[in-house]
């Protein structure tokens, strides 16, 4: 009995290995558009690889035929990228994916999100400080109808 | 024989630099005088008035030169290298005109052209405030310098032809004729040359030690009407790649593009922001640097484009001249850096910040998202240059990168637009949040359910589409939310009017409306950029499909099916075009008929497409005639189904009038004289105090 059970979790493990390896495994043409838009045309352009519909392209129609073929191949997409690197250099890949540092493209724009975003809560928690012991130290305002007049002039001031 | 129409450009040119030269020289020598009480044998304020009056001749004389090369244009004068290289004499009288700002020399001498206009309107509006008018004619007058001494030494518009003069010339760029060629330059560069005059008036403000706030208000006019054109300039020029260059885009990320995007994130920031200082004397040192890093970033942006530091597709975009735009830019910046330095004892705060939840709090953090997506994209448009001295070789920074990194901070930005103006000044209650948040919230969980109960689940598609259709969900999401924030701010404003006055609920928005049009067409541009936003998510749902197709052939996306009935050929002086005539169903009953084209310039012997479009409310069909197969001769068709792109459009339309609405001068002013209930006590509680 036990070792039946056994069998019957290794088979489901089996399966659901098979399950999680095999999704978003697309097919061919998913495989084909998604990495045609991850390269440029190289004709000068500008324009992702499969975007690019200029006619008489001296470029497009080659590599497109060149995509079709490594596609074909069944190879990673990190085979196919590293393929068309090596054959029209790094400016063929539509955003810098090699790591190394090209890593730092997309490190930077979140480092200094955080970072100015902390500055920024500090500023304010700074600034929030001061006021409450500028608050604290002053004396208390009685109520008068010129405090009053003060305020409708206030509120008029910070009237959006 | 040659025309005389460059002699006179020429001179005009030459002369247009010496007066600008002199209303700077005689403008500084006036200032300071002034200031340092020197006694002249002419009156400062008289050799002041000169220079003004240098000033306003300056336009005069660029506007001579512009004339010039536009009459050189519609005369077909070839002696004259750019319009030889620029316009053809089969072209459409339109576009020669538009040949002003086609090319390198042009495109400097419109720019200067502008500047001296809005020059030409501040020196003429010197009674506002003759001083400050003064310190920021002569400010103006350094930049006029600039691009004109281009004009005569640099990129001369006026050279003459080498050689024999040749019967034709080689044509206007093809994606040059369209129509909204004709206005999306000229919108542009409005905008970009018109941060000269709110820098200038910064500049000579913090200079002059300026007291009070009045050229804040100024300024933040000017800036509003040139961040109107820029806003409608890069519209125009997405909309001309939507419906010209055919890849079935309007956003490419080319550096061009985040040249002009990057002084349009800091000019809005500045917007935000100059409100502090207006109404709390916050922020000083802040503003003034938002607008001297607006006024930089649109040199920069020139600089970076037109040096051949980075790569773009646009036609002008290489030259020689970067090295003066180098130099002018540190220039400006060491003279920014000098003048805050000495007189940042002047940009005192004079008050501090209240409570963290606040309206100035959510300034703050308005300005921090547009100054990060501001570094990112300029960082972005750089990173090539960086990878290329780090690593020794260039990378490209497409539409991938940008999307990955600016849509969350864009959403971000969304999710501020709606919560910003929820806060009242100084510090918002529990209750307060508690009732102005409810709805909203409660608006963006519905949406976000009913959207996914209506069968949008991005965890099903692809693992391409998946982050696309994701950020969709939350921006349809936040966007419901923001509308029904600003919607619950105008019905609880139009209900206290209609309570107070008995005046039905329409009539009762509109006064509350016009009563504070600038705090209400702030609203109204917020509801426009959330239209622009959802249009915009809507490119996660594209689809798009190719074939090569015969007569009778068939194609079908989406809900509709296109069937190909002919092909035709025609051709006129400028061009020959070869185009297919379709018919058009939706739901198996027929909308229409479609006709891609494609066009062959004569003169400049180059194809171009002429792409068809069938806008509706949900959608466009988007049919590109892309050419023939080389081995079988039939014509290749691509088909493209973008949801939502008239979202877009509209969007922009409705940011202008919310912008034309908050420019309006006085009507709370003319308003106030008639007897008028007290504002309601509802809306100083939401946001307004």
């Amino acid at each position: 009995m036990r070792k039946l059970l056994r069998s019957r979790v290794l088979q489901m493990v089996f399966v659901f290995t098979i399950a999680l390896a095999t999704i978003g495994a697309g097919s061919t043409d998913e495989k084909f558009s998604s990495i045609g838009h991850k390269m440029m045309c190289v004709c000068s352009c500008g324009q992702i690889l499969l975007e690019c519909n200029h006619v008489g392209c001296p470029d497009s129609d080659r590599m497109i035929k060149e995509l079709r073929a490594q596609v074909a191949t069944g190879g990673s997409d990190t085979s196919i990228f590293n393929w068309f690197t090596a054959k029209y250099g790094p400016t063929v890949l539509a955003a810098p994916i090699r790591g190394g540092f090209d890593n730092a493209a997309w490190i930077t724009p979140v480092v200094v999100f955080i970072l100015a975003l902390g500055g920024t809560a500090w500023l304010v928690r700074r600034w929030k400080g001061r006021h409450m012991i500028a608050v604290a130290g002053a004396p208390s305002i009685p109520y008068s109808p010129e405090n009053d007049a003060v305020r409708e002039r206030i509120r008029r001031e910070t009237e959006y | 024989m040659s025309h005389p129409m460059p002699t006179f450009g020429t001179f005009a040119l030459l002369l247009a630099l010496c007066l600008a030269a002199y209303t700077f020289l005689a403008g500084s020598f006036a200032l300071f005088a002034m200031a340092k009480g020197m006694q002249l044998r002419i009156s400062a304020e008289r050799l002041s008035e000169t220079a003004r009056r240098a000033g306003v001749a300056s336009f005069a004389a660029v506007l001579c030169a512009a004339f010039a090369l536009v009459w050189a244009a519609f005369t077909n004068d070839f002696s004259v290298e750019y319009i030889r290289e620029h316009t053809n004499i089969a072209l459409n009288p339109m576009y020669k005109f538009s040949a002003l700002w086609s090319g390198q020399e042009g495109s400097l001498l419109l720019w200067s052209f502008l500047l001296s206009g809005y020059g030409f309107v501040l020196r003429l509006r010197h009674k506002t405030d003759v001083r400050l008018f003064a310190y920021a004619s002569t400010i103006l007058a350094a930049p006029q310098i600039f691009f004109l001494a281009l004009l005569n030494f640099a990129a001369e518009p006026f050279s003459l032809t080498k050689g024999p003069i040749p019967a034709d010339g080689n044509g206007l760029n093809p994606l040059l004729q369209y129509v909204e060629m004709v206005i999306h330059p000229p919108m542009l560069y409005l905008g970009y040359v018109g941060f000269t005059v709110p820098f200038a008036f910064a500049l000579g403000a913090l200079m002059m030690r300026y007291p009070g706030e009045k050229w804040i208000r100024i300024t933040r006019r000017w800036t509003l009407v040139t961040w109107l054109f820029l806003t409608v300039g890069i519209s125009l020029g997405m909309h001309w790649a939507y419906a010209v260059l055919g890849w079935g885009g309007y956003w490419g990320w080319d550096p061009v593009e985040n040249a002009s995007f990057l002084p349009w994130l800091t000019a809005t920031a500045f917007l935000h922001s100059v409100m502090m200082q207006e109404k709390r004397g916050m922020m000083k040192k802040w503003n003034v640097w938002l607008i001297f890093l607006t006024f930089m970033l649109t040199i920069l942006g020139t600089d970076l484009t037109r040096s051949g530091l980075v790569s773009s597709v646009h036609a002008f975009a290489q030259s020689s001249i970067g090295n003066w735009f180098t130099t002018f830019l540190c220039i400006i910046f060491a003279v920014c850096l000098f003048v805050f330095f000495r007189q940042s004892s002047h940009l005192t705060s004079e008050h501090k910040l209240e409570s963290v939840v606040s309206r100035e709090s959510s300034f703050l953090f308005n300005n921090l998202v547009l100054l990060v997506a501001c570094f990112t994209v300029l960082f972005g448009t750089l990173f090539p240059v960086l990878s290329e001295y780090v690593q020794g070789s260039k990378v490209t920074m497409g539409p991938p990168f940008f999307n990955k990194v600016a849509v969350p901070i864009g959403l971000f930005l969304l999710a501020l637009t709606g919560i910003g103006p929820l806060l009242a000044w100084r510090a918002t209650s529990l209750r307060s949040i508690r009732r102005n948040f409810i709805l909203p919230c409660v608006a963006v969980l519905g949406t976000a359910i009913i959207l996914m109960a209506t069968g949008m689940h991005p965890w099903s598609a692809s693992k391409d589409d998946l982050e696309g259709q994701l950020y969709a969900l939350v921006c349809f999401s936040i966007g419901a939310g923001v509308i029904v924030a600003i919607a619950a701010e105008f019905l609880r404003g139009a209900n206290v009017v209609r309570t107070q006055t008995g005046k039905s609920l329409p009539i009762a928005a509109w006064t509350l409306m016009m009563r504070n049009n600038r705090r209400y067409g702030g609203y109204i541009v917020h509801f426009g950029i959330v239209i622009l936003f959802i249009g915009l998510a809507g490119g996660a749902f594209n689809q798009q499909h190719e074939m090569e197709m015969g007569f009778g052939d068939s194609l079908t996306i989406g809900n509709y099916k296109l069937v190909c009935q002919s092909y035709t050929e025609d051709s006129n002086a400028n061009y020959d075009t070869d185009f297919a005539l379709m018919d058009v169903y939706r739901g198996g009953k027929k909308i229409g008929q479609m006709t891609p084209e494609r066009r062959f310039y004569t003169a400049s012997q180059t194809t171009s497409t002429i792409v068809a479009i069938h806008s509706t409310v949900l959608r466009d069909l988007y049919v590109i005639f892309e050419g023939r197969n080389n081995d079988t001769n039939r014509p290749i068709i691509k088909v493209f189904l973008n949801p939502l792109v008239s979202w877009i459009w509209a969007g922009v339309a409705i940011v202008f009038v919310g912008t034309v609405l908050a420019l309006l001068p006085g009507l709370r002013a003319q308003l106030s004289n008639k007897p008028a209930p007290a504002e309601p006590r509802e809306l100083v509680a939401a946001g307004g105090d």
